[in-house]
């Protein structure tokens, strides 16, 4: 499974003795994960013996799908998740219009072909987009490059 | 995920407290939490509460209509599109409003900010205000907004409150999803077969009057500089990527009078248009009816 660590939500952890401060970063603003994120990592830092348990949210700087591990792109391929590509770099400047679909060589998480399209920019969650293979003919989630 | 490892993550949802409301997204804390809010030297804490309000209220409003398409979309792709934006807006409105109830002092959440306030405190541009009748007039009026607030989270990105400067940093990439989306629709529709083309200009042609009000300065904004952007600096900007759009969509632009303004004051100001009504009526009901409820 992945784990929030894999996916760069976890910043950082800080433990002094009895008490453990965690640093977390929401993906996208309106994630409704984050909250059990939160509730998750305290309970289970609770079991774990700390006594004083901080989960602090860090808005800035923001996630970016690049702060996914080669661990977690592993998992969400094993899931039938096909990873994000690198995160195109904001350059200064007007961010440009996209009126055409880039082509991409998106892996069919399946059957490992290219002959991938996307049938919709956004699916059942904020952060994916759904694709269709043309080899396999199944349909498979793409996490979404921001 | 097989059944099993679906019905474990749950069951650790619902073991690890004793509030059995496990299901996802209920019971929702603040949004900011252990975010550091303070004010910083020099900013009036009310008029950067009334900024984020202004930006916070486009959101929530805006995010409300787009939700009220859910089951009434064209195709299911289009639906789950629209509700990922509406979602997206949805959390960059309970940032900002958590942010202005801190700022001010007043110690309002972001509950009662949205549901609590009445019609005239409402500070969201009239653009977001009405259901639009058609998907050309959505994707109208998505293009435009998205444009814009794209733009204006841009400059924000700058600004010297941190959390506002945060808070824009995220919703820039995703704004760029919504514009984008928004874009290829226009330029389907407007190059499209010839009704097509007809509702995607009649759309545009409802939407623009509502364009001017995006682009005046408003005094708080003026006394908030280097804190809230300048919107005078985005429009060429944003006339830029709508005049993109256009082309390739073989649309043209509007000849559209500016929406009048009551004696100067507009949606910045409180005073709206009759749409924010049904809106808010849809919104608040629930919560007034039941003002000290929790979940």
């Amino acid at each position: 499974m992945v784990t929030v660590a894999d996916l760069g939500i976890l910043r950082e952890v800080r433990e002094d003795g009895d008490t453990v401060t965690v640093v977390i970063t929401p993906t996208y603003s309106g994630c409704p994960a984050m909250r059990e994120i939160g509730h998750d990592l305290r309970r289970r830092l609770q079991e774990a013996g700390y006594q004083d348990v901080t989960v602090r949210t860090e808005l800035s700087p923001p996630w970016t799908t690049d702060w996914i591990t080669r661990e977690g792109r592993r998992k969400l391929a094993a899931a039938g998740i096909a990873p994000p590509d690198p995160a195109a770099r904001l350059t200064p400047g007007p961010v440009p219009l996209t009126l055409t679909q880039a082509p991409s060589a998106v892996t069919c998480p399946r059957c490992g072909s290219e002959r991938t399209r996307e049938t919709s920019r956004f699916s059942g969650t904020a952060c994916k987009a759904l694709r269709w293979c043309e080899q396999c003919l199944e349909p498979f989630e793409h996490v979404k490059e921001i | 995920m097989s059944d099993a490892d679906e019905y474990g993550a749950y069951q650790a949802l619902a073991e690890g407290s004793d509030d059995h409301r496990w299901a996802f997204g209920t019971g929702f804390t603040d949004p900011l939490e252990g975010v550091d809010t303070t004010v910083p030297p020099g900013v009036d804490g009310a008029a950067l509460a009334q900024y984020c309000l202004m930006l916070g209220d486009d959101a929530l409003i805006y995010s409300h209509r787009l939700q009220q398409w859910v089951t009434r979309a064209p195709e299911l792709e289009e639906e789950t599109a629209l509700a990922n934006i509406a979602l997206d807006l949805l959390g960059q409105a309970r940032m900002l409003l958590a942010r202005a109830g801190r700022a001010d002092g007043s110690g309002r959440d972001e509950d009662q900010l949205a549901f609590f306030r009445g019609e005239r405190e409402f500070r969201n541009v009239r653009l977001v205000e009405r259901l639009d009748a058609d998907f050309a007039e959505l994707v109208a009026r998505l293009l435009v907004f998205s444009a814009w607030r794209l733009a204006l989270l841009r400059a924000l990105t700058a600004s010297k409150d941190p959390v506002l400067a945060a808070i824009a940093a995220k919703g820039v990439n995703e704004l760029t999803y919504h514009r984008d989306y928004a874009a290829r629709w226009v330029v389907r529709l407007g190059d499209g077969t010839e009704l097509s083309h007809a509702k995607m200009q009649a759309g545009l042609a409802v939407v623009w009057p509502l364009v001017a009000e995006l682009f005046i300065p408003h005094h708080i904004e003026v006394t908030l500089a280097g804190v809230a952007a300048d919107v005078r600096e985005i429009r060429e900007e944003v006339a830029t990527a709508l005049d993109t759009v256009l082309a390739a969509a073989t649309l043209d632009r509007p000849e559209a009078k500016p929406a009048a303004a009551v004696a100067g004051r507009a949606g910045r100001d409180g005073i709206h248009t009759e749409a924010l009504g049904y809106v808010l009526a849809e919104l608040q009901s629930v919560a007034r009816a039941h003002p000290d409820a929790t979940w």
